[in-house]
């Protein structure tokens, strides 16, 4: 650590060095208060004459912002967003067609119809929301459970099953497991599934956008373990000192998989980090679709106007297991979920306040459950029946052009294909017919 | 971190430079040009031609670079295109991929390729995946850059070669140059790809000139990814070798040729994807192969080379059993005697030729 000290000595007298010739380091000139203040490079504050360590809670208890309470009244009528009414249900259409997609994919993963699966049950708000405060060619860099965002910016839900089901239509050719969803056109960059490497290469990409100057933000989703990882200091230091127009949103639910928040920190969450890196921060609460709006509208204005990125910490809870690979009745119990599925959810404090305003009723309520719900029935049997992509996509794209090592493989496939064909299902391929006579009895050879 | 900080604080600027190598004579406006300066250049020309390119590490804008490959390039393109950032590998190569995702065109420099290993997932599963993984939407354009290899009196922790680390990923592009042609050619080259490349150079030829073609020179120079150069041609055995070693080769090979042994000397310039017929064809004419590299034997760049002989054709021209010479297979000692033992030498060179020629 002392060679560490050293070198950053060395690099502070380096830097104060160019375009200075002549001004001396350490004369009265550049340090005109010797007595009064420290003059340590890295720190700016007064001395102190009494030995007190600071408490790691002087900054405890961030208060979290909201602008309804559970029931879906407006507290503070000031800080009401006044969305329209066709926006306000624009945001609840798409949470609950969400929550829809989520119970069909789900299940289809029960039944052993997709492999994998992460449900965004009790975190639509935090979705729905910044989607909808931000630009729509603002860069999203998603961890894997931000779905709501992509369909808030108009994603197909058919194009949501072909990625879970790796099908021909798969934007994606079927190379990445389910939910991990990416969309250049939406500039939503593809899910990466280790975790917290978006954030530093979301501020990569801020940096470029700023240099671009281009009135553009990044938003930076991720939950509360991910910020355990180095990644995300790297990535938080990294915002302030390149100063980037970026959002950092976390999702801060309760879980990392099965670590609760108890054991993932002993500071006050994932918000009282920020001031410690120069960031400004926040902490709204997640469940509050309003709430979610106003800071994510506000951080994202300040963000492109100053660049400097901005911190929010949605509070929220996962009522979904971790993923279909997840049972969480083994660390949590049914009593703590069902008061969030019941009592705190996003989606029932937003129907309160359309039933509140009259835009919304019990009939309307069961009308769209019924249509979005065959919407989805519809995309999933289309996306079931979809075939797989062309065997020759295993080649493509390892890099932009092809090197001749993967050409001769791919011709090595085709010259097989055209003599064994027969032996493999060739007709569950895109663009693939059988060739002449079937292996199978049962298949009705065609051509 | 410890050991990385304090590899830091020594720096060495041209004291660890080796002897200048006797060289051919070429074309008569070629000219002198060390390896540092060849970077140089070529840094400063793709700067120059292309506005995406930017180069971010430690220390590279203020103080030129730990090892001075950006002299100059602060002062010329400014805070905007050549960055420093705080001590954090993960972080700044977090930042270039996701710049790269973004359009722009970094190069990433580390300080040496040892601290690569901090943020070897961000190389591997982000850079090297991503463009696969998003079906060819998302290309990563980058290079990462950087001395590689053994070094000299730095022990284990920073003298070691990731040529084979590198290597095995599919997705990823490795160069590793010897000469200062290469080193230019192949870096200008590099950060145009549209590939993510990994440059492998080698701290002890940073000061060592080369002979510099006017072709060369000019701003239009660049070395194609994927070729390997026979640096000497000879008709009794074959030499493939990358980097550092390239030298070794040259040098046994004129020492042999005095004994009457005619060695043909392959510099393979990139790793991946490795110019294999290259070295078939020479096979086919020498019968012999010997391969030298300073990383370590097992799974490494002369394994690839023999399996890959071994399944071809010119295995049946083969009339010995290939012979690997490498780094011995041990953490690399801080002793000098050790170190330069553990090595490849010319001598050894020497012994692996006489061995397959039986002489």
């Amino acid at each position: 650590m002392a060679a560490l000290a050293l070198r950053a000595l060395r690099g502070r007298l380096l830097r104060a060095a160019p375009g200075r010739a002549g001004r001396g380091l350490g004369t009265a000139r550049d340090f005109p208060s010797l007595e009064e203040k420290p003059q340590f490079p890295g720190a700016s504050a007064e001395f102190a004459d009494r030995l007190e360590f600071i408490q790691p809670n002087v900054i405890s208890g961030i208060p979290v912002y909201r602008v309804m309470d559970r029931q879906g009244h407006i507290v503070s009528p000031s800080e009401d967003p006044q969305l329209p009414k066709e926006l306000v249900l624009k945001l609840y259409k798409t949470m609950t067609l969400l929550n829809t997609m989520d119970r069909i994919l789900y299940e289809s993963q029960r039944q052993g119809r997709i492999s994998f699966y992460m449900t965004n049950y009790g975190e639509e708000g935090t979705h729905v929301g910044s989607a909808a405060a931000l630009d729509d060619t603002d860069l999203v860099f998603g961890q894997y459970r931000e779905a709501g965002v992509l369909m808030y910016r108009g994603y197909p839900l058919d194009l949501f099953m072909a990625q879970c089901y790796g099908n021909a239509s798969d934007p994606g050719r079927g190379r990445q497991m389910p939910v991990h969803y990416g969309c250049r056109e939406r500039h939503f960059v593809t899910i990466s599934s280790p975790l917290a490497t978006q954030i530093p290469q979301a501020v990569g990409a801020a940096y470029a956008i700023k240099r671009a100057d281009a009135s553009r933000a990044v938003i930076c989703y991720f939950g509360e373990g991910a910020a355990s990882e180095g990644d995300a200091h790297a990535g938080f230091n990294f915002a302030a000192t390149l100063e980037c127009p970026i959002v950092f949103f976390c999702r801060n639910n309760g879980y990392a998989i099965s670590t609760p928040t108890s054991e993932q920190y002993r500071g006050d969450g994932i918000a009282a980090r920020g001031p410690g890196y120069g960031l400004m921060s926040i902490r709204v609460d997640g469940n509050d679709v309003f709430a979610v709006y106003n800071a994510t509208k506000e951080a994202r204005r300040r963000a492109v106007a100053e660049n400097q990125p901005f911190l929010i910490e949605a509070m929220t809870y996962r009522i979904g297991h971790h993923s279909t690979s997840d049972d969480s009745s083994a660390y949590r119990s049914v009593d703590e979920v069902n008061y969030w599925d019941k009592q705190d959810h996003p989606i029932s404090r937003l129907r309160h306040y359309m039933q509140g305003r009259g835009w919304w009723d019990e009939e309307q309520e069961k009308g769209w459950r019924k249509s979005s719900r065959k919407k989805v029935m519809e995309a999933f049997e289309q996306a079931e029946r979809k075939p797989k992509p062309n065997p020759q996509h295993l080649f493509s794209d390892v890099y932009r052009e092809m090197p001749p090592n993967l050409r001769r493989q791919r011709a090595a496939l085709e010259r097989h294909l055209q003599h064994y064909g027969e032996h493999y299902p060739m007709e569950l391929y895109e663009n693939r017919r059988r060739r002449s006579r079937s292996a199978h009895p049962n298949t009705t050879s065609t051509s | 971190m410890a050991a990385a900080g304090a590899l830091r604080l020594l720096v060495p600027r041209g004291r660890l430079l080796p002897p200048r190598r006797g060289l051919r004579l070429s074309a008569p406006a070629a000219i002198q040009v060390t390896v540092r300066d060849a970077l140089n250049q070529a840094l400063d020309e793709e700067l120059e031609r292309d506005e995406r390119v930017f180069l971010l590490g430690e220390e590279v804008a203020q103080y030129d670079g730990a090892y001075k490959i950006s002299r100059g390039l602060w002062k010329k393109y400014g805070d905007k295109r050549i960055i420093d950032t705080p001590i954090s590998e993960m972080g700044f190569t977090g930042i270039a991929v996701g710049a790269a995702m973004a359009g722009l065109r970094p190069v990433c420099e580390f300080m040496t390729f040892n601290f690569s290993m901090q943020a070897i997932d961000q190389v591997i599963n982000s850079a090297a995946k991503t463009c696969y993984m998003s079906a060819g939407t998302i290309p990563v354009p980058i290079v990462f850059r950087g001395p590689n290899g053994a070094s000299a009196g730095v022990a284990a922790q920073h003298s070691q070669c990731f040529a084979a680390w590198y290597g095995h990923c599919p997705g990823l592009k490795v160069v590793s140059p010897w000469s200062s042609e290469d080193a230019k050619g192949l870096l200008k080259a590099s950060i145009r790809d549209d590939n993510p490349v990994v440059m492998l150079e080698n701290e002890l030829l940073y000061g060592v000139p080369f002979e510099m073609s006017e072709q060369a020179q000019s701003k239009d120079f660049v070395v194609p990814i994927g070729k390997a150069k026979i640096e000497r041609e000879g008709t009794h055995v074959t030499l493939v070798a990358h980097s550092r070693p390239v030298g070794h080769c040259l040098e046994a090979a004129s020492i042999l040729a005095k004994e009457g042994v005619e060695c043909e000397v392959i510099n393979l310039r990139t790793i991946r994807p490795m110019d294999i017929e290259t070295v078939e064809a020479s096979v086919a004419k020498t019968n012999h192969l010997v391969t030298v590299e300073g990383g370590w034997p097992q799974f490494g760049v002369g394994s690839e080379i023999c399996a890959r002989i071994m399944e071809g054709p010119a295995f049946n021209y083969l009339d010995a059993p290939a012979v690997r010479v490498t780094g011995a297979d041990v953490p690399m000692p801080y002793a000098k005697i050790l170190e330069d033992n553990c090595i490849p030498q010319v001598k050894d060179i020497i012994f692996a030729v006489k061995k397959t020629l039986n002489i």
